[in-house]
């Protein structure tokens, strides 16, 4: 466990690099161009504006598959990252293995605006084999989302302890 | 003279989507279109994919193709409208998709009232008896004021 005397350094760069080896993990991340906030561990999925994620270009707005394939990163990296949180701070890193997606809703709430865009997700609930996780996502005003999302994930199969 | 229409229409829809830019970007292509349906395909592509271990796309591509076949479906309906924007998409997914094949999206535009369109789509790799996933999205419906 990371216990008190721990350097501060030595602390955020085991997680840094925790983090990094997980968005690394993800090609489809790199694609969207989609990179992580880290305050402790609370995650916020930043998705810089690029000409290639507009939908229409007349608006011009965010495609809306941008906005649901952002949602849905945020989703599996929070899942991905609060699974393997203790792990990580216990020295015992385990493989990466992420969530699968079931089933994706988002509620398109305004048009996503030709800017930066973040998300935040957070687990309702995170059973054995299931998940539950709630994303918003906004861009210049954090009380104004332009797009909610829920989601259902299968969880990766945990290799059972011997005990 | 209603063919002249018609195929306005579809000729429309058409440029609709070949003017998106991440419709460009995932290099997505329309290969059928009708009143109120399309069929949008995609490449396998190393860059889209979601879990390296296996090569399986990731699920927001998939979610970007079924959201643009939805918008063409939407956008070639009788109606004709002039613009669309999604309102809400639940997709549920199925299987992962085989990596390597290409993923087509068939999506129907079931319905329509004066402000909203309903669209069914489904999403399938080269084994088109197994959806790799299903969806129901609605749309706004933008109509010409002339």
């Amino acid at each position: 466990m990371s216990d008190a005397s721990e350097p501060v350094g030595v602390v955020k760069s085991r997680r840094d690099a925790a983090l990094a080896a997980l968005v690394a993990g993800v090609p489809y991340i790199s694609f969207l161009g989609i990179r992580f906030d880290r305050r402790g561990d609370e995650l916020t999925a930043v998705l810089p504006f690029d000409a290639m994620l507009i939908g229409n270009p007349m608006i011009p707005a965010l495609h809306g598959g941008v906005t649901a394939a952002f949602m849905e990163v945020a989703a599996i990296m929070e899942l991905a990252w609060s699974s393997q949180w203790a792990g990580m701070e216990a020295g015992v890193p385990g493989d990466i293995r992420l969530p699968k997606t079931i089933d994706f809703n988002v509620d398109y709430l305004r048009s996503g605006l030709p800017r930066d865009a973040y998300a935040r997700a957070v687990v309702t609930r995170s059973g054995r084999r299931f998940a539950s996780v709630q994303v918003q996502a906004w861009q210049d005003n954090r009380a104004k989302p332009f797009a909610l999302a829920s989601a259902h994930f299968l969880m990766p199969e945990q290799a059972e302890g011997t005990g | 003279m209603d063919e002249t229409t018609e195929q306005q229409t579809l000729r429309g829809a058409r440029q609709f989507i070949a003017a998106l830019p991440h419709a460009r970007a995932l290099a997505m292509d329309v290969t059928d279109l009708g009143h109120g349906f399309a069929t949008v395909t995609m490449p396998w592509d190393a860059r889209l994919v979601g879990d390296p271990a296996t090569g399986v796309l990731h699920g927001g591509a998939v979610s970007a193709l079924m959201d643009t076949a939805s918008g063409a479906a939407v956008m070639c309906h009788p109606a004709a409208p002039t613009s669309t924007a999604t309102l809400g998409l639940r997709v549920d997914y199925m299987r992962p998709a085989t990596p390597g094949q290409p993923i087509t999206a068939r999506a129907v535009c079931h319905h329509v009232t004066r402000n909203v369109a309903f669209v069914r789509v489904t999403a399938t790799d080269l084994d088109e008896q197994r959806p790799v996933a299903m969806g129901t999205g609605t749309f706004t419906l933008d109509r010409s004021t002339l």
